[in-house]
C-alpha cells in the first residue's frame, strides 16, 4: 500500500487536455452520489464534459458501480447500475444473443455515459439514440437529493433532459434498456471504395436503405475531384446459416505504449495516413462475415491511441450538416476545413436519422461529420470558424466531443438550450450539478 | 466448483464471484447488507450461463458470532461446500489509526483475530468432508514491517503466519490453504488513495486468483510483480528501510 502523494492531479478526457482536479471511484452510488456535482464513466468524451469544475474539483467515477441487477432472457430487458461497461455487457451477453439496441464507436463506455451523451451509432437511421429511444427507466439522484425514478412515461420531460443532458440533470444510478435478439454474433459487411463525395453521399443513402449499420471514412484533406474520397462500411447481423456456426473468438489488443511528440503528426504524416486507408482497401467492393469488434469497434484495438496525439492532446469535432443544406452544404464545410489544413486522421462521415426526443441529443437528419484534430495554438480560432459556417448552415455540434465551443456560439446553433435550461431551473435552480463543460457553455457557476 | 465468499459483495470478493460463476461454478455470498448481499447475487444470477440462482446470507466479520450460522447456510444452500474465500476486511491509514487508537484496535480485532476465528470455522468445515480449498486475502503489506502499513501490515504478516501454519499441518489432510498477497487493487476500499505504479484491476486480480485456486498454489501474489518488488523489499538492509518512505 502506498501513501497517497500530495502534488497536484489533473484529470482529463478522452483528447487529453487536462484540469486540476481528481476522480474518485465508489461501488455505492447511491451514497457516493449525495454530495456529488458530476459522475464520470469511463472518461470517454473527448472534451470537458466528465470534468469537474474548476471549484469543485472532483467528480464522482462511476466504473466499479457496475452491477446487473436484473436480466430477463425473454424480453431482453436490463437493469444495470451505470457504471456498467458495455465492453463488460458485450461480453457477457453478445455470444448469447443479445446486443445493445444502439452502440457508440467504442466499448470503453458505461451505460450511465450512452445516457448522458445519449449515444448514437452506425444505426441511426433505424434505431436513433441509446437513451431517448431505448431506455425504459432510469434510477436518478436530483440536486436536492432526492432518489427518483424516470422513463418516457415517468417524470418525461427530466428523462428527456437527462438522455443527452450530459450528467447536469441529475446523477444516473441505474439504467435499465432493452437488448435486442441478435441472429448470430457475427456481421455479414460490405465496405466500398468511393472516389469523392458527391459518389460519396448517394452510397450513404443507397447502403442505409439496405442496411441497418452504416458509417464512412472520408480523406478530407484531398481536394478537387478526389474531395471527400473515402470507404464506405455497411452490414448487418449475419443469419445462422452464413456463419454456420463459427464460434466468436476473442480478439487481441495492444496498447499504444508512450505519448508521441506532438510534432509526429503534422500534414505531412496525415496526409499519408489518409492516403494508405483509401488505398489499403485495393478492391472496389468486399463482402463477407466481420468480427463484431473490427467492424462496431476498430479503434478499440489500440488501447490508449489517444497517446498518438501527444502531450498537448487533441479534439475532434464533430457536428451535423442538416438535410436541408444539402450537398452544397456538406461540399462547402469539406472545401473550407481543407482550405484551413486541418490536418485530421480519420473523418467519419454519417448520414442520421430523424430527431430524438432528448432534449439536447446530437443527432438530427443530415450529414454528421467528426474529425479528430491535434491541439495547436490556432485550435480555438479553427473551431470557432467551423462552428461559424456550421450556424449559417443551421448545424449543431456534439457535446460529447467538444471542447472548444464558445457559449454564444453555442446558443446560437442549438436553440433547444432554452428548454433544457428550462428543466434544470426547475431540478436544480442553483446548478448544484455542474461540469468543466457547463461552465464553459452553459455560463453555470464556477 | 462449490464455494462460500466472505465479502462477496464488493470489491475483490465480487470479481472472484463473478469470475467463478461466469464459468459455471456455484457460489454462495456472505456479507453484511441484506439489500447488498441482494443486488450482488441479482448481478451474479445474470453473468450465471444456467441463469441459475445464486444464495446469500448475513456474516459480519466484527461479529464472531454470526460465522458459525452464516457457514451452515452456506454448507445448506450448495448442497456440499468445497471451497470458501475470505475476502472481507477493513483499511484504514496508518495516519488514521495513530490519530485514533479505538480505530487500531477494531481494525487489529477484525483483519487478524476475527479472520482467524472464521478461517478456523471453515477449516473444520472442510477437513470433515475431507478436505477443499481455503483461499484468504492477507496483503503485501505482512510481508515486511514497513513505516506506511505499521499497523495494517501487522494484522496481515500475523493472518500470513496462520495461513501458513495452517498449509503445513492439514496440506495432508487435503486442505489447500491459499494465501493471497494482493499490492494496490483499484476497489472501493482504496478508493480515496491515488493508485501507486502496479496498482491491479479487480478483474485481472481475480483471474490470478481462480487461477491459483485451480491448481492449489499455496501463495499468490496479484498482480504478479508485486512477488518481485516485495522479494526486493523484503531484503533491503534495516539502515535503507530506516531512510524511505515506502
Amino acid at each position: 500500500m502506498g501513501a497517497a502523494r500530495k502534488h497536484e492531479e489533473t484529470i482529463a478526457g478522452w483528447g487529453n487536455v487536462g484540469v486540476p482536479g481528481r476522480e474518485v471511484l465508489s461501488e455505492r452510488l447511491e451514497p457516493a452520489s449525495a454530495e456529488a456535482v458530476l459522475c464520470r464513466g469511463l472518461g470517454r468524451s473527448y472534451g470537458d464534459s466528465a470534468l469537474p469544475p474548476p471549484g469543485a474539483r472532483e467528480v464522482l467515477g462511476t466504473r466499479l458501480a457496475d452491477r446487473i441487477l436484473a436480466f430477463d432472457p425473454e424480453s431482453g430487458r436490463i437493469r444495470a447500475e451505470a457504471g456498467l461497461t458495455l465492453l463488460e455487457l458485450n461480453r457477457l451477453f453478445l455470444r448469447r444473443g443479445y446486443f445493445t439496441p444502439v452502440t457508440p464507436g467504442t466499448q470503453f463506455v458505461t451505460l450511465g455515459g450512452m445516457v448522458a451523451a445519449d449515444v448514437h451509432g452506425k444505426n441511426h437511421h433505424v434505431a436513433g439514440c441509446f437513451g431517448s429511444d431505448h431506455v425504459r427507466r432510469l434510477k436518478l439522484r436530483v440536486a436536492d437529493g432526492q432518489i427518483l425514478e424516470c422513463g418516457p412515461e415517468l417524470e418525461p420531460e427530466l428523462f428527456y433532459a437527462t438522455c443527452g443532458g450530459m450528467g447536469l440533470t441529475g446523477h444516473i444510478l441505474e439504467v435499465e434498456v432493452d437488448l435486442k435478439r441478435i441472429s448470430s454474433p457475427w456481421i455479414m459487411g460490405e465496405s466500398r471504395r468511393i472516389a469523392n463525395i458527391d459518389h460519396f453521399l448517394e452510397a450513404l443513402k443507397d447502403a442505409s436503405s439496405r442496411y441497418p449499420y452504416v458509417v464512412g471514412w472520408i480523406d478530407c484533406l484531398s481536394r478537387g475531384k478526389k474531395m471527400g474520397r473515402g470507404l464506405l462500411d455497411a452490414g448487418r447481423w449475419a443469419t445462422p446459416e452464413e456463419t454456420a456456426g463459427k464460434a466468436l473468438p476473442e480478439r487481441p489488443a495492444i496498447t499504444f505504449p508512450v505519448d508521441l511528440p506532438s510534432w509526429v503528426l503534422n500534414d505531412y504524416t496525415a496526409k499519408a495516413f489518409n492516403s494508405l486507408w483509401y488505398w489499403k482497401h485495393l478492391p472496389k467492393r468486399r463482402e463477407g462475415l466481420r468480427h463484431p469488434d473490427g467492424f462496431f469497434y476498430p479503434l478499440d484495438m489500440i488501447r490508449r491511441w489517444n497517446r498518438m496525439y501527444g502531450r498537448r492532446g487533441f479534439t475532434q469535432y464533430q457536428c451535423i450538416i442538416p438535410e436541408a443544406a444539402g450537398r452544397d452544404g456538406v461540399v462547402r464545410f469539406l472545401d473550407f476545413l481543407t482550405g484551413m489544413g486541418g490536418a485530421s486522421f480519420l473523418c467519419v462521415i454519417k448520414d442520421c436519422g430523424p430527431e430524438s426526443k432528448g432534449t439536447l441529443s446530437f443527432p438530427m437528419p443530415g450529414i454528421s461529420i467528426a474529425l479528430d484534430l491535434p491541439v495547436r495554438p490556432d485550435t480555438q480560432k479553427l473551431v470557432d470558424a467551423l462552428n461559424e459556417l456550421l450556424i449559417a448552415e443551421g448545424g449543431r455540434i456534439y457535446l460529447a466531443k467538444d471542447t472548444f465551443t464558445r457559449a454564444d456560439d453555442f446558443r446560437r446553433m442549438d436553440p433547444r438550450v432554452e428548454r433544457f435550461e428550462a428543466v434544470r431551473d426547475r431540478w436544480d435552480p442553483e446548478r448544484r450539478l455542474r461540469s468543466a463543460q457547463s461552465v464553459r457553455l452553459f455560463g453555470d457557476p464556477a | 466448483m462449490r464455494i462460500a465468499i466472505l465479502g462477496g459483495t464488493q470489491g475483490m470478493g465480487r470479481a472472484i464471484a463473478r469470475a467463478l460463476v461466469e464459468r459455471g461454478d456455484q457460489v454462495f455470498i456472505l456479507g453484511i447488507e441484506p439489500e447488498e448481499l441482494a443486488r450482488t447475487a441479482a448481478d451474479l444470477q445474470a453473468r450465471s450461463p444456467s441463469n441459475a440462482p445464486v444464495g446469500y446470507a448475513h456474516c459480519d466479520l466484527g461479529d464472531t458470532a454470526t460465522f458459525a450460522a452464516a457457514l451452515d447456510a452456506a454448507q445448506a444452500d450448495l448442497g456440499d461446500l468445497e471451497g470458501v474465500v475470505v475476502t472481507a476486511a477493513i483499511f484504514a491509514t496508518q495516519e488514521a489509526m495513530e490519530a485514533d487508537v479505538d480505530r487500531a484496535e477494531r481494525l487489529l480485532r477484525l483483519d487478524f483475530t476475527n479472520t482467524v476465528v472464521f478461517c478456523e470455522h471453515a477449516r473444520k468445515r472442510l477437513l470433515a468432508r475431507g478436505g477443499g480449498t481455503l483461499c484468504v486475502f492477507s496483503s503485501v503489506a505482512g510481508d515486511r514491517g514497513r513505516k506506511p502499513v505499521a499497523l495494517y501490515g501487522a494484522a496481515k504478516a500475523g493472518l500470513s503466519h496462520y495461513l501458513e501454519s495452517l498449509d503445513h499441518k492439514h496440506h495432508g489432510d487435503g486442505l489447500r490453504v491459499i494465501t493471497v498477497k494482493p499490492g494496490f487493487v483499484k476497489t472501493g476500499m482504496t478508493a480515496g488513495l491515488k493508485p501507486p505504479p502496479f496498482a491491479g484491476e479487480p478483474t485481472a486480480v481475480a483471474k490470478t486468483v481462480v487461477k491459483a485456486i485451480d491448481r492449489g498454489s499455496p501463495v499468490v501474489y496479484a498482480p504478479p510483480i508485486w512477488r518481485w518488488v516485495m522479494l526486493v523489499i523484503r531484503w533491503l538492509p534495516r539502515f535503507v528501510m530506516r531512510k524511505i518512505g515506502f
